[in-house]
């Protein structure tokens, strides 16, 4: 490893296309955009990590309301900073394809929802979540009132086992019957 | 003791020599691969060493079971032993875990050396003890199969704990890295992997089948590591690991006799995955205008890309139709059929020869264009043409027929294959949630549209939770009613209105026909089109208009407004058709009267050239004097080829005008205007998604049913569709806004397949209808002289089969036979249907299980 930097070698592609859903052709691409974010003096150096802020720069995650928590979710940094590297972009590529399975991105959904990285979904978390959905300005954003009755309804649904929370596998059993899922979990560069 | 081991080392080296520059070299490798790996993964190389030494120790006591001879008893002891080293190595393996590569060079040469030595030994030996051989071979077989049974086990630990496929790799760090160990258990270790390597053909087959089903095991997992959320870091460490077991036991099944077929199966599954993946690369550049398509998706969301996605594989469909059309029917006339001039169809009449270059006369399709391939009167009667014995009118027909069925097949195959990815699309179970969990289009890439997209999510959100609470106040119930009666019977007012406008006007263009298209002004030539295509443009303006009465949900309000516009098409679409029928009936009228006027006319010639003397070579007539029938089909298809040209020249117009001309003003007027034209009244356009798909889908339906009469059309719309696909994509990036309120793509997908199969079926109905129920013309096209143009079938089945199969054909198309299977179909539909039904009431059983199975959990767990 180490050959983010300069040309990525052969078996290393091969062996991302073996790893991802990515095609060659994407592999290449998503390498070119990211040694774009590296700086002069970091491109010398292997295994680089590109920090956060730089990261959200990225037009196609720039309007995300969840950007941060995707690069919390694909990050491997041991500081928790959210600092990707060329993998871990490739992971958060390969997980937002095309042709990525409906396991994978209910999977990495549910933990991008997850605010608090407990491994349920409970009231804060959908709190927040809808927080996200509906914007920072206040005229979107909804009553307390609003809020309440909004989530019981959703744990009334999908809240299988009735815990109060939602927990891995009911998200994935509400998510694999929704249609328009996999078409809008989708980033492209 | 020492003895033994001689003789041990002795028969590893008689069945290995072949093999050791192999084996080396491929060690080497894999010490490369696994300093690499180590770097990378120190800490759990530890975690993992501990179990490691376990796992081997089992697989030895095992082995141990089975054991008899006393040597191997004794070697057993000294194998526990080693692996209790490496436990312990293990354990201390903090220091060891960074061994250099020079090290365990170093260690190889050593080893190497040893190996040296022993040969030499063995050598004498072999000469003193020459009878010993055998019973030393046969002792080395049976080691050879415990070992391998070790082995085996080994692999089924390892299958155990699938997912944590470390043990391969760290068997082998714990050997190489330890310098402590005796050089004897080192050369040991090297037999060990030896061994592996070098007989696979010792063991049994159960064995076989075990050691393959390890390896197939890794290859699942292989295969499925893509599909698993885990970290970069460690599917690489996991992929490289289970390739290099894959790789060291497979091309040890392959080497024995017999296996050389499994060796062959491995390799060519190699190649063809390698093979594939290239395929899927090569595959996924070769779909065009997949990156701008992308480019689009990431400004304006899915909905709008949806839009380019069909307009694509609109593309491909007309594709093949015009590479059927091109390939099987203009190309062969062109070809091999008598050329242009030497029959009357074929050539401008005497009275038309003058203008027939003339570029009016071409942009309406007549002169030199109407008697060309372009048009169904150009093509001969001949049966077969060329030395090909090219069957013309009946690939003609069959072309007709096989547009159709092709059409018909794709539309219905992609809709049940989005019916498939959208499961059970009716389930309104998860209302909230799927508003919650899926309503973020992660495409969006433009803040704007980020924008739009909050607002509407909120909107949504504030919606449900009205309806959920249904206490929704109704302001004025019976103003609302009123008012959307009101729209409606304006609306049916509109369509009425239009129709009777087409109607009119087509009747209108007949009489100027009649007196001679010359004396008219050119509006008045085109009248049909241009209001046709008018009605198109303003129309769906009028209706949306006319919707703001009525107060409706906007989802609710775009249904209605499709529906609408889809019924003003096909208004449009059928007054035409039938202002085209009562042409077609007056045509026929007129072909009847120059029929006759045809038989005095050759009688006439034949008295003259009669009445001359017989001897003198007759009078040749030109191609271009002889008078002939008015041909209907030319015409049929002239009608639509004209339309499809001015509809496309209004779309493009309208483009240009609507979007382009009035981002260009409110861009640049924005600086001198009174108040602010980007926010204010003009503003810039939003691209109009589901309108764009109705003109697409109804410019694909005239194609259907105007391709039978002028094969030109489906070039022509290819033609039209790529324009389109670069203008639009052109117009949507440079001037249009993103939609206000931002739809999903996937819910409307099949809703427009639908509408796109209804429209292929009302569209392939006058087609079949003219096809059967009007005779053809009789001096033009490649059915004239017949009564019918299906007539072309069993004229084929009577002269090109042999008879008992035109028997077959005739038994099986008897009603007897066809009813009955109408009739099982039927019952088919009906049955699937039902099982279908049961499924779901299944479904929601299953569901209801699984809640109360959960309640009961928890009141068991509370109590």
């Amino acid at each position: 490893m180490g050959t983010t930097a300069s040309q990525l070698g052969k078996d290393m592609l091969s062996e991302y296309q073996e790893l991802t859903f990515l095609t060659k052709q994407e592999i290449l691409l998503a390498h070119k955009r990211f040694t774009e974010l590296l700086t002069k003096d970091e491109k010398d150096l292997p295994n680089n990590r590109v920090p956060m802020e730089r990261i959200l720069t990225l037009p196609e995650l720039k309007s995300n309301p969840f950007r941060k928590r995707i690069c919390n979710v694909f990050s491997t940094s041991e500081y928790k900073d959210g600092g990707l590297t060329f993998e871990d972009f490739l992971d958060l590529l390969s997980a937002f394809s095309d042709s990525a399975t409906l396991e994978i991105k209910s999977h990495y959904a549910f933990r991008i929802f997850d605010f608090d990285d407990d491994g349920t979904l409970d009231c804060g978390d959908l709190e927040k979540l809808v927080n996200c959905l509906t914007g920072e300005t206040d005229d979107t954003r909804l009553t307390p009132e609003e809020m309440r009755q909004l989530i019981n309804n959703i744990l009334e649904e999908s809240d299988i086992d009735k815990d109060g929370t939602v927990n891995l596998s009911e998200f994935q059993h509400v998510i694999s019957r929704s249609p328009d899922f996999v078409s809008s979990f989708k980033i492209v560069l | 003791m020492a003895m033994l081991i001689a003789t041990w080392k002795h028969c590893v080296y008689v069945f290995s020599t072949g093999l050791e520059d192999e084996v080396d070299t491929f060690q080497e490798e894999h010490e490369r691969e696994r300093h690499r790996g180590k770097r990378r993964d120190g800490e759990r190389a530890k975690k993992k060493k501990r179990g490691n030494g376990e796992g081997r120790k089992r697989a030895s006591r095992a082995g141990r079971e089975e054991e008899k001879l006393q040597a191997r008893r004794e070697k057993k002891g000294r194998r526990k032993k080693s692996s209790s080293d490496q436990e312990a190595e293990g354990r201390e393996g903090d220091e060891a875990d960074q061994p250099t590569t020079k090290s365990s060079k170093a260690a190889k040469t050593r080893k190497n050396v040893k190996n040296e030595k022993t040969r030499k030994v063995e050598k004498e030996e072999k000469e003193d003890e020459a009878d010993d051989e055998e019973r030393n071979r046969k002792r080395k077989k049976k080691h050879g199969s415990n070992k391998k049974e070790e082995n085996v086990e080994d692999g089924n630990t390892v299958k155990e704990k699938a997912g944590e496929v470390k043990k391969k790799k760290h068997k082998k760090v714990v050997e190489t890295s330890s310098e402590k160990e005796t050089s004897e258990e080192e050369d040991n270790e090297e037999e060990d992997s030896e061994e592996k390597e070098v007989r696979p053909e010792t063991l049994t087959p159960e064995e076989l089948e075990m050691l393959k089903e390890a390896v197939d095991e890794r290859k699942k997992l292989i295969q499925g590591l893509r599909g698993k959320p885990w970290a970069m870091k460690k599917k690489l460490v996991t992929l490289r690991e289970s390739q290099e077991f894959v790789d060291k036991y497979e091309g040890a099944l392959g080497k024995g006799k017999g296996r050389k077929l499994y060796a062959y199966k491995v390799m060519m599954t190699k190649k063809w995955m390698k093979f594939k993946r290239d395929f899927e690369n090569f595959k996924t550049a070769c779909i065009p205008w997949e990156m701008k398509i992308k480019e689009i998706e990431s400004h304006f969301g899915s909905s709008v890309a949806s839009y380019f996605i069909f307009l694509r594989w609109m593309y491909g469909i007309n594709m093949i139709l015009f590479c059927l059309t091109f390939g099987l029917v203009m190309v062969p006339e062109a070809l091999m059929g008598r050329p242009y001039g030497t029959i009357p169809r074929k050539t401008v009449p005497r009275a038309e020869a003058p203008s027939a270059m003339d570029f009016a006369v071409l942009w309406d399709f007549g002169g030199y264009a109407q008697y060309s391939v372009l048009f169904y009167g150009y093509y001969n009667n001949q049966r077969a043409i060329g030395w090909l014995k090219f069957r013309m009118p009946l690939s003609y027909f069959l072309v007709g027929v096989g547009t159709v069925a092709y059409s018909y097949m794709v539309v219905i195959r992609t809709m049940a294959r989005n019916a498939n990815e959208s499961g059970v699309g009716d389930d309104n179970s998860f209302n909230f949630s799927w508003k919650m969990f899926t309503s973020w289009d992660y495409l969006i890439g433009n803040p704007e549209t980020a924008d739009n997209k909050f607002a509407s999510i909120t909107t949504i959100f504030k919606e449900a939770i009205l309806e959920e609470q249904e206490s929704r106040k109704d302001d004025n119930i019976h103003l609302t009613r009123f008012l959307r009666v009101l729209a409606n019977f304006l609306v049916l007012c509109c369509l009425a209105g239009s129709g009777y406008l087409i109607y009119f006007v087509v009747r209108r263009s007949q009489k100027f026909a009649l007196d001679g298209l010359e004396n008219h002004t050119w509006w008045e030539r085109n009248e049909v089109n241009m209001v046709m295509s008018l009605l198109g443009m303003f129309c769906p303006m009028l209706f949306d208009v006319i919707s703001a009465l009525e107060n409706y949900h906007p989802r609710v309000a775009l249904q209605w407004q499709l529906g609408r516009i889809f019924a003003l098409f096909l208004g449009n679409l059928y007054t035409f058709i039938i202002a085209l029928m009562d042409e077609i009936n007056l045509k026929r009228e007129e072909e009847n009267i120059v029929k006759f006027n045809i038989t005095t006319w050759e009688a006439s010639h034949y008295n003259i050239s009669a009445s001359e003397n017989s001897t003198s070579p007759p009078v040749t007539i030109q191609p271009a004097d002889v008078p002939r029938g008015p041909c209907w089909e030319t015409m049929v298809g002239q009608e639509f080829v004209r339309l499809i040209i001015s509809d496309t020249m209004t779309t493009y117009i309208t483009l240009l005008i609507g979007d382009f001309l009035r981002a260009v003003l409110v861009r640049f007027l924005n600086y001198c205007w009174c108040w602010d034209l980007e926010a204010g009244f003009p503003s810039y356009s939003e691209f109009d998604v589901s309108g764009n798909v109705l003109g697409l889908i109804f410019n694909q339906g005239m194609i259907w049913m105007g391709a039978f009469y002028a094969p030109c059309l489906p070039a022509l719309n290819l033609l039209r569709l790529h324009v389109s696909m670069y203008l639009q994509c052109w117009a949507v990036m440079c001037c249009n806004v993103p939609q206000e309120r931002v739809f999903k793509a996937s819910g409307s997908n099949n809703f427009y397949m639908a509408m796109l199969l209804v429209i292929l079926f009302l569209s392939t109905l006058p087609a079949i209808y003219t096809i059967v129920t009007i005779p053809p013309s009789f001096d033009c096209g490649p059915f004239s002289g017949k009564k019918r143009m299906f007539d072309v079938i069993q004229e084929t089945l009577e002269s090109d089969f042999p008879a008992w199969f035109s028997k077959v054909f005739s038994s099986a198309s008897n009603p007897g036979l066809v009813l009955p299977f109408i009739l099982l179909m039927v019952l088919a539909i009906y049955y699937l249907q039902s099982t279908s039904k049961s499924y779901k009431e299944a479904n929601v059983d299953l569901k209801k299980k699984l809640q109360t199975m959960n309640n009961t959990k928890v009141e068991m767990v509370e109590s």
